[in-house]
């Protein structure tokens, strides 16, 4: 185990204890537009996705990459604009 | 100097704008504000990404963010407020795929990975594989696409343990012989997409709640897998943060249910077939329009929803005979049980399309003592979350479970199509009673008949 991942365990299991914080104790008329929010937020994958397809690796791995950033973009805007959709209806 | 600080500072703010952003939307005030919050977060990591040195060609880039995009925005304004169970499937099976193919790219990318990141390549793709076939299965269900109820043959979850056995052999298989690298992978991924469908298709629909909620939450772990992938702090964080929402989402499902992840996911409930009852039983039936003297004599009415108000998009009119009732002076109240519906809030979001105010929503805790004060508790297709069997009767599946006690009031009107059983197969006492009479019919049909006459 390198140094480097022992500093990325550390850092997964903080977040999650920081999830669990943040989020406890949502009430049952958000469950629905947190989960879609949070499901947007899931597609931070497109990280590694720009850098699969942007990185000049082999024909392959690029367009895996590309297909990853497609989806992971549907998720993204797609997520975020339906939780803004919904979280309107209960502005009313 | 630039590349190397500013760029992890920007996935920094990232990560700190999705955690504000998250717990604005945990209170309602905040929510609308907590989205674009989490929305500036994404774009941050997206600028924060391309403007590194790494990435050497942008057309494809460019290509794919904006067919993405474009597909998202059709899918964010198309899609019915009835049909969101689905479209939460299928996005939480996109961010699976998503966390797949980023994972795999890493396998073919050229240079051999390190033993270590081989086997947290394989942990990504196995995760990312179950959330996304898992999710299309869920998907496929609740579209009506594949049947609802509960497939499994004996011996699923043995298959499914051999499964994953199977993907940790093929992983160490793939260290001792990098040569045959891709061809171990591609059995990975496949033996992992296997596990994903029959993960979820032995859980029935009612249980998907559970399933949603549960696969949200790997749509993130596979995330943060694919950050360790990459080594990437901004996955990592982003990926743990809905990991942990996830669960605690499912959580919440499990304890409307009074049953345990491991008893939805791996056992099921018990579909009792006896019919053998000693007594027949004789449920009264009325036409909507005999009600109508009960509503208008009545102080207080409690409308409970279910699955069945989504189907039959009855939303609206339980608006209307809202509206309608409160204009002769009567109190309206909406029971929302925790599990009601195909996913975690179904009824709010559908009750907020059809602008019932939410603080007219009343939760299993704060609804329950009110019952036996009320005089007219409305039922619109839900079954077992009425059933007052989970109360006293040991031998019943559902035993146990919190239910929202509307026999409890002065007389109880169930909306339903016909005398069939609910999810759990079993019979409901509710519609015996004295005190309940059933209305048969489409919801929406029965309910507006209702306002008519009550106009």
């Amino acid at each position: 185990m390198s140094a480097q991942l022992l500093v990325e365990v550390y850092v997964f299991v903080l977040a999650i204890f920081v999830g669990f914080e943040v989020i406890t104790k949502v009430p049952p008329t958000l469950h629905t537009p947190l989960m879609s929010g949070s499901n947007a937020i899931s597609g931070i994958t497109v990280v590694g996705a720009l850098l699969a397809t942007g990185s000049g690796y082999g024909e392959l791995s690029t367009y895996l990459g590309l297909a990853a950033i497609i989806f992971a973009m549907i998720n993204i805007v797609g997520g975020f604009m339906v939780t803004q959709r919904m979280l309107k209806m209960f502005k009313k | 100097m630039f590349q190397e600080i500013i760029i992890p500072i920007i996935y920094l703010l990232s990560a700190v704008f999705f955690i504000l952003g998250l717990k604005q939307l945990s209170h309602p005030r905040t929510a609308f504000k907590g989205n674009t919050t989490a929305a500036i977060g994404m774009l941050m990591a997206i600028i924060g990404t391309v403007i590194k040195t790494e990435i050497v060609s942008y057309d494809l880039i460019i290509i794919g963010l904006i067919v993405g995009g474009a597909v998202g925005v059709v899918f964010a304004k198309r899609v019915e407020m009835t049909s969101m169970p689905q479209l939460v499937a299928l996005f939480n099976g996109f961010g699976g795929l998503s966390s797949l193919l980023v994972a795999t790219a890493e396998v073919y990318k050229g240079s051999l990975p390190a033993t270590f990141t081989l086997s947290t390549i394989s942990l990504s793709i196995l995760i990312g594989s179950i959330t996304f076939s898992g999710s299309l299965v869920a998907f496929a269900k609740l579209q009506g696409l594949m049947r609802g109820s509960p497939l499994a043959f004996k011996g699923t979850q043995i298959f499914n343990g051999l499964l994953i056995l199977a993907v940790i052999v093929m992983t160490v298989f793939s260290i001792l012989n990098p040569d045959q690298l891709f061809d171990y992978f591609l059995w990975i991924i496949i033996f992992s997409l296997v596990i994903g469908y029959y993960f979820v298709v032995p859980i029935g629909g009612a249980d998907m709640p559970v399933v949603i909620a549960l696969l949200n939450s790997f749509s993130g772990l596979a995330a943060a897998a694919t950050g360790f992938v990459i080594q990437n702090d901004a996955l990592i964080i982003s990926g743990a943060l809905v990991g942990a929402s996830g669960i605690i989402l499912t959580n919440i499902m499990c304890k409307g249910m009074n049953r345990t992840i491991w008893n939805v996911l791996f056992v099921g409930i018990k579909v009792s077939t006896s019919t053998a009852e000693g007594v027949q039983k004789t449920a009264k039936s009325y036409e909507p329009e005999d009600t109508v003297v009960i509503f208008e004599n009545a102080k207080q009415v409690i409308i409970v929803p279910g699955y069945g108000m989504a189907v039959a998009q009855a939303q609206h009119m339980c608006h209307e005979l809202e509206k309608i009732l409160e204009e002769k002076s009567v109190t309206v109240k909406y029971a929302i049980h925790p599990v009601a519906g195909r996913m975690p809030g179904h009824m709010n979001v559908l009750l907020a399309e059809a602008n019932v105010a939410y603080d007219k929503l009343y939760d299993l805790d704060q609804i329950n003592p009110e019952f036996e004060q009320t005089d007219v508790a409305l039922v619109i297709g839900a079954n077992d979350v009425v059933n007052p069997a989970a109360r006293h009767d040991k031998s019943s599946p559902i035993y146990g479970m919190p239910i929202l006690d509307v026999d409890k009031s002065q007389t109880v009107f169930v909306l339903k199509r016909s005398m069939n059983f609910g999810y759990a197969g079993i019979d409901n006492e509710l519609f015996y009673k004295d005190n309940t009479i059933m209305i048969f019919g489409d919801a929406k049909d029965t309910v507006s008949r209702l306002v008519a006459e009550l106009k």
